[in-house]
């Protein structure tokens, strides 16, 4: 216990090492002021913003376009997935469909998504799914496969239907890689959310940011960024408490919490 | 012969199926993939791909250099220290939680608009994964493995990074598709040449044809550069388990 709380304190003086840094070098003239203020000006700036119902309404924008088009991608993914695993020789066949397609960068879809939709959310969408939907689809399809062969054919053997292995078998064996697809796309589809926003000006925090920039407005740019950043965080951890929550049954995570 | 089948049969049906959505739908924004085709030769063979394609090329693997060395300079001395560690990392997962795209306006006011720009947000994107897992790869190498490397008079240096090496792996190959995406955001934002811009420019122009031949280069670019990372990976790691199996 004491071990956790000096880390903490530890954490605290890195942050307060920051913030002091932060504050000095503007402060002491290494870098211009007008291009990078002082850490107090920035957080000042913030609490200005947090104040403002504008704000609030290009976060909720922001989380929306994410929401949304993590959802649309989960649950398309662990959809293809699944049939992908139920077909024979499906899994063979679109796997070098699969492996190309993965690796293109969602933002090469920009020109696309400004073309189809313009400055709303479907290019928020466009791009949000595109990147999602491959990380989930990997980690189901690993999952899938893991499932264990004896437990298979003692399924079969007990004459379980096809429904019946699928949610008693394969469900929760691949729910563990299901959840790690989760995690990893909560934060790729984050990632892109912004960018839509900051490169096609979607409605958001992104456009929030581009406007701010162009209108010279530094300390605001910084504030919002250093918003992203802290949803970023809240993002990763409301997805970390989730999967501990979904998968409280699973030997990785009742380990960890004794 | 049947594992042609299993590796083009697909694609094929799915050009196909493009092409004839193509013809009957007669979509302005989806041309057909002849004509894709024949736009990717004109646009893209030729001076095009020294003046936009090699460049961005080069940046991205600048940046892609400097953030290694950088993310793992520093994750090896702050992996090894546990008050480092401590101290650190609550910084270190801030700056990896920002987006890295939203770098990209930064960078602008502090540096313009010029090459450094670009390869400053490919490095300022680049570096957290591959710091951050330096710094768990090594906090994880094994203790009597470290006991018997100093027995043996190995060196140190050699245990450290050989030990956190599938780590480190892991962060380059997360950093690789962020250094994609910012090269391709960087040159939209700001720029005269590179592959974002050029790409940004068709649509403006309504160059349908070319705008999705880029699209197809950018896809071929990512799957190129994830192939070939998981060659040099399986080089790299050909010692460990998970090469092995």
């Amino acid at each position: 216990m004491s071990r956790t709380i000096s880390g903490a304190a530890y954490g605290a003086a890195g942050l307060a090492a920051l913030l002091a840094v932060l504050e000095a070098v503007p402060r002491l003239g290494l870098v211009d002021a007008r291009f990078l203020p002082p850490a107090s000006e920035i957080l000042a700036e913030l609490g200005g913003l947090l104040a403002t119902p504008e704000l609030w309404i290009a976060l909720a924008e922001t989380l929306r376009g994410w929401a949304l088009g993590l959802g649309v991608a989960f649950v398309a993914a662990v959809a293809v997935g699944v049939v992908i695993d139920l077909i024979p020789g499906l899994r063979a066949a679109s796997n070098s469909t699969i492996e190309f397609l993965r690796p293109i960068p969602s933002v090469a879809l920009i020109p696309l998504a400004t073309l189809l939709f313009g400055a709303s959310l479907g290019s928020t969408l466009l791009l949000v799914v595109y990147a999602a939907f491959w990380q989930v689809l990997i980690q189901v399809l690993y999952g899938v496969a893991d499932v264990d062969t004896v437990a298979r054919d003692t399924a079969r053997s007990y004459g379980l239907g096809r429904w019946s292995v699928i949610r008693h078998l394969v469900w929760p064996t691949a729910l563990p890689y299901i959840m790690t697809g989760l995690r990893l796309a909560a934060a790729v589809a984050f990632i892109l959310a912004i960018t839509a926003e900051l490169v096609i000006g979607s409605p958001g925090l992104g456009l929030e940011i581009q406007t701010a920039q162009s209108g010279g407005a530094v300390p605001t740019v910084y504030a919002l960024v250093v918003l992203t950043g802290l949803i970023g965080i809240a993002v990763n951890a409301g997805v970390r408490m989730l999967e501990r929550r979904v998968l409280a049954w699973h030997p990785s995570v009742r380990g960890a919490t004794r | 012969m049947r594992g042609i089948v299993r590796v083009f049969g697909l694609p094929v049906l799915l050009v196909l199926a493009w092409w004839a959505y193509s013809a009957v739908a007669d979509n302005f924004y989806v041309p057909d993939p002849l004509r894709v085709a024949q736009a990717f030769a004109d646009t893209w063979f030729g001076q095009r791909l020294l003046d936009d394609a090699l460049p961005s090329v080069g940046r991205l693997a600048a940046g892609y250099v400097v953030a290694t060395v950088i993310g793992v300079g520093l994750g090896v001395p702050i992996g090894l220290s546990t008050r480092l560690r401590a101290t650190a990392e609550p910084v270190l997962e801030f700056f990896r939680a920002i987006p890295p795209p939203v770098l990209v306006p930064l960078i602008m006011l502090l540096v313009g608009i010029d090459d450094t720009m670009k390869v400053l947000v490919i490095v300022s994107g680049c570096v957290w994964p591959i710091l951050l897992n330096t710094v768990e790869g090594v906090r994880a190498l094994d203790e009597v493995l470290a006991d018997t490397c100093r027995m043996y008079g190995i060196s140190r240096w050699h245990l450290i990074l050989r030990g956190a090496s599938p780590q480190i792996m892991a962060g380059l190959r997360q950093s690789l598709s962020v250094g994609i995406i910012l090269m391709v955001i960087s040159e939209m934002f700001a720029s005269s040449s590179g592959l974002g811009f050029t790409i940004v420019l068709f649509q403006r122009g309504f160059q349908i044809a070319e705008m999705w031949s880029g699209i197809l280069l950018l896809g071929l670019l990512g799957f190129a550069l994830s192939t070939a990372f998981r060659w040099l990976e399986r080089r790299i790691l050909f010692w460990h388990w998970s090469n092995r199996a």
